[in-house]
């Protein structure tokens, strides 16, 4: 069993990476993804380093969340590999992907709607355990991590987007995942609630999980990302620090019109 | 040589009409996105009413269109409307409700035909029922062709609809993406409506062209919805093409199959093709076209 | 409160037929329990699994058949077929889940009910094999209906109990996420497509026993009656949906009152009323599904707070 604040523990049959072999965490090489006419991934190619905050940024349609779905195998990528911990993971089923250590969340909530926020993580919990009272023992500690324990009864259907918004990133996380794959988590937030996003996902980080980030919102990826790369109509257009990230005058003419909020 | 031109021949014709039932059943799929399981059902009573107007009246039944088709247009849309429409707003764990209800409605209206005509098994007899044309030595019967070309003019006449008219294009609309067209000001509702009636129309089109070949009994509605079902998978859900295609294939594969292995598995033909489309092609032939 | 109820029901059942002694009402209830055995199974794979089947007649009567088959063919007591019935619908349902979870949602309503009805064309046609529509045969071991009734009785509490508790472990829990989100169960590392057949197994087991019991009990089976789309594929649904989908006694209710309303209408509400009624009782029958659906989706327990308002109102 694993108890989550004692500190992130790896399954037994992850075996316990030699982080002088594995130089990053995740690696996309040569990424392309056709849909029939369309490239929505055009030859996209990045390395994650363990325990970074990556953030992936583009306008609209550019093809981020194509790429997530490219490294959680809702699509396979028409050429190009996905390396995760020195093994591709390329073809392998969604749930085995999330097995071996990627949890997502999705950019429209999927909160399974008719289940409590508790019953909720602990579906995820699941994954890792087969006993119902450390399931349960595991999404409270989660509930607690991400503050969502006042409302661990309700029903997930009628909450307000923010928290609903947090219990996916919650849900995520009780994989005990090593890289997690967010979404634009703080899309319809309001200013406290951002505040309060970022500083869960500072959080995150610090338990060790390597976050990879889609964000639209400039505060919120420039705030926390250590290195970001940017992709416009699928191509990659920058790569690097924030700060040179967001003065590449690509970046800015693909922005052209976005204000930098 | 002869005897397999023949069964494709015949095959085809029939198919033609099997169109007819799969275009209103995929129309009704696409927009609504439901599945009628009353489809069978609804040209059982525009068979018998058909029936009834022969019989009784000694109306033909090509005349009879102009009877069935509006009667059954009216009554889709009235199910429509009164029926599965609320059902969109009640909030239930099981989302299959509205297939539910159109299977409630196929045993309604199956059990009222059978209060009213019992369940024997009654047919017309047409004039010209037996009578044949001759095209080098095949031999076509001669109420499939007529039906074969009725069938033929009205799919033209839906395309022409769906194409060219607004309404028609409304249809299309709703189909693609139902919240897109209500926001640019098409009256969804209006618009399911129609469909269903249509789509009724086509599949009453059918049974009365049908009659005079077939034989009729209450319980006739059940093994046609079950091919339209077929169909619609065959040429891949919401395909107008599609159901063409299938109801050819369907009318071809039921044809071969009754001359060359057995009249008794002539209904599990169409199960057997199911099968395998869904073992082998899930989308349909749409999904190897790009219709 | 609910823990005492419990026993003190199942007390009331055991006592039953010695309460009421006749062959009538014994022959009702038995009939009743076991389409609990049905609705609860069938409510495992839809109500809790999501996964709604429109076909469930395969499963009962494929139970039913291995029944009647080992009499007939092999000379076999039918009581084997109890044991087997099970297993062997666990075998079809394999088959069906391998090219029935394709599909989603509706779509795969339709294709088990294509498979529902494959299967009884087939029944229908494999002569050799079935006897057709000439059905089997079978003498009932026993005279008196008692033991059937406790048999069923004990089959009903069986398949509620391993649904219940099986709803309660990790099973349960991933069931309900397949239920409410398949893509987001995938992506927290469920594998729905394991646990969707898993579900449907369990339930095939239990509808393909109470089928088997169904051979047993009433001694002649034909592919009209065990493979019947209305009466056992649709019937389990409503059976289900009037009693409430997705909770434990949900179906156990629907079963009584399905059964019940089948024999007023049977019999003429106990020949009360004039006799084309009960020629009346397939119309009845689809009436009922459309009124169900407009007014009780839920069921019984579901819409209990609608119902109970109905009744307040009246006073």
């Amino acid at each position: 069993m694993v108890l989550w604040e004692i500190g992130i523990r790896y399954p037994e049959y992850l075996e316990e990476p030699d982080r002088s072999l594995i130089m990053a965490i995740l690696e996309l090489k040569g990424v392309t993804k056709d849909f029939g006419g369309l490239r929505a991934v055009d030859n996209v190619s990045f390395k994650v380093q363990e325990g970074e905050i990556f953030g992936l940024i583009g306008p609209n349609g550019a093809g981020k969340t194509t790429i997530f779905n490219l490294i959680h195998n809702v699509y396979t990528p028409t050429s190009g590999d996905i390396i995760f911990a020195g093994r591709s993971i390329k073809g392998l089923k969604t749930h085995q992907i999330c097995r071996l250590g990627i949890a997502r969340t999705f950019q429209i909530v999927k909160p399974l709607g008719r289940l409590s926020v508790l019953d909720n993580v602990a579906v995820s919990a699941f994954l890792r355990t087969d006993n119902v009272r450390d399931a349960k023992t595991l999404a409270q500690e989660v509930l607690n991590f991400t503050g969502l324990t006042s409302v661990a009864h309700m029903p997930a259907k009628g909450l307000p987007i923010g928290i609903r918004k947090r219990l996916e990133i919650a849900r995520a996380l009780a994989t005990q995942p090593r890289l997690l794959l967010l979404d634009e988590t703080s899309a319809g937030l309001n200013p406290t609630e951002l505040e309060e996003a970022i500083a869960l996902i500072k959080k995150i980080r610090e338990k060790g999980i390597t976050i990879l980030i889609i964000e639209h919102i400039m505060k919120v990826i420039m705030s926390i990302s250590d290195r970001i790369h940017a992709i416009n109509f699928g191509v990659t257009i920058a790569e690097g620090p924030p700060e040179m990230v967001a003065k590449d005058p690509k970046v800015i003419e693909a922005y052209l019109g976005e204000a930098y909020a | 040589m002869q005897v397999f031109i023949q069964t494709v021949a015949s095959g085809i014709l029939i198919g033609g009409v099997y169109a007819l039932i799969g275009l209103g059943m995929t129309l009704i799929m696409g927009v609504m996105g439901i599945i009628n399981l009353a489809h069978g059902q609804l040209m059982m009573v525009a068979m018998y009413i058909t029936f009834v107007l022969f019989s009784y009246f000694g109306i033909d039944p090509y005349i009879c269109i102009f009877v069935t088709m509006p009667l059954l247009f009216l009554i889709g849309i009235l199910i429509q409307k009164y029926l599965l429409n609320p059902l969109l707003k009640v909030e239930s764990i099981l989302p299959e409700n509205q297939v539910l209800m159109t299977v409630g409605i196929g045993m309604v209206l199956t059990e009222i035909a059978r209060f009213i005509f019992t369940s024997n098994y009654v047919s017309i007899k047409t004039p010209y029922a037996a009578k044949a044309i001759f095209i080098k030595n095949i031999s076509l019967n001669l109420p499939m062709c007529i039906a074969f070309l009725i069938a033929v003019f009205f799919t033209l006449l839906l395309f022409w609809f769906l194409l060219k008219t607004d309404t028609g294009r409304a249809i299309r609309a709703t189909a693609q993406d139902k919240e897109a067209a209500l926001i640019m000001g098409i009256n969804t509702p209006k618009i399911t409506y129609l469909t269903f009636g249509i789509g009724s129309a086509l599949v009453a089109l059918a049974g009365t062209i049908l009659l005079p070949i077939y034989y009729l009994f209450p319980d006739i509605g059940g093994p046609f919805t079950l091919k339209a079902f077929v169909i619609t998978i065959l040429g891949g859900l919401g395909s107008t093409i599609g159901a063409i295609v299938g109801g050819i294939i369907l009318g071809i594969a039921e044809s071969l199959g009754a001359t060359y292995v057995a009249m008794g598995y002539r209904e599990a033909i169409g199960f057997v093709i199911f099968v395998l489309v869904l073992i082998f092609l899930p989308g349909g032939i749409k999904s190897i076209t790009k219709v | 409160m609910k823990s005492i109820k419990i026993p003190i029901l199942i007390l009331l059942f055991i006592a039953f037929p010695l309460i009421i002694r006749s062959d009538y009402y014994l022959h009702l209830m038995i009939i009743a329990l076991m389409w609990v055995t049905v609705g609860t199974a069938w409510n495992l794979l839809a109500g809790y699994t999501g996964q709604v089947s429109f076909g469930h007649a395969i499963f009962f009567g494929t139970g039913a058949y291995t029944a009647g088959l080992l009499a007939s063919k092999l000379k076999i007591s039918a009581w084997w077929g109890m044991l087997l019935g099970g297993p062997c619908a666990i075998i079809i349902a394999a088959f069906v889940g391998w090219v029935c979870f394709r599909l989603r949602g509706p779509y795969f309503a339709l294709a088990t009910l294509a498979g529902g009805e494959i299967i009884r064309l087939v029944a229908v046609n494999w002569e050799s094999l079935t006897k057709g529509m000439v059905g089997i045969l079978l003498m009932p071991t026993f005279k008196s209906k008692l033991p059937y009734y406790y048999i069923a009785l004990g089959i009903a509490i069986l398949a509620m109990l391993k649904v219940h508790f099986l709803m309660k472990t990790k099973y349960g829990y991933w069931f309900l996420a397949i239920r409410e989100d398949q893509d987001a169960a995938e992506a927290i590392g469920i594998n729905t497509s394991l646990y969707k057949n898993i579900s449907l197994l369990v339930s095939a087991f239990f509808t393909g026993t109470a089928g088997a019991f169904y051979t047993n009990y009433m001694g002649f089976i034909d592919p009209s009656v065990v493979f019947s789309l209305h009466y056992i594929s649709i019937m389990t649904i409503l059976v289900v949906i009037v009693g409430g989908v997705a909770t434990t006694f949900g179906p156990a209710i629907g079963a009584f009152i399905m059964v019940g309303v089948q024999e007023l209408f049977r019999s003429s509400i106990f020949g009360l009323a004039p006799k084309w009624v009960s020629q009346a009782h397939a119309l009845a029958f689809g009436l009922l599904v459309v009124f169900v659906i407009m007014f009780m989706a839920n069921g019984i327990v579901g819409d209990w707070h609608k119902i109970s308002r109905i009744f307040r109102r009246a006073r």
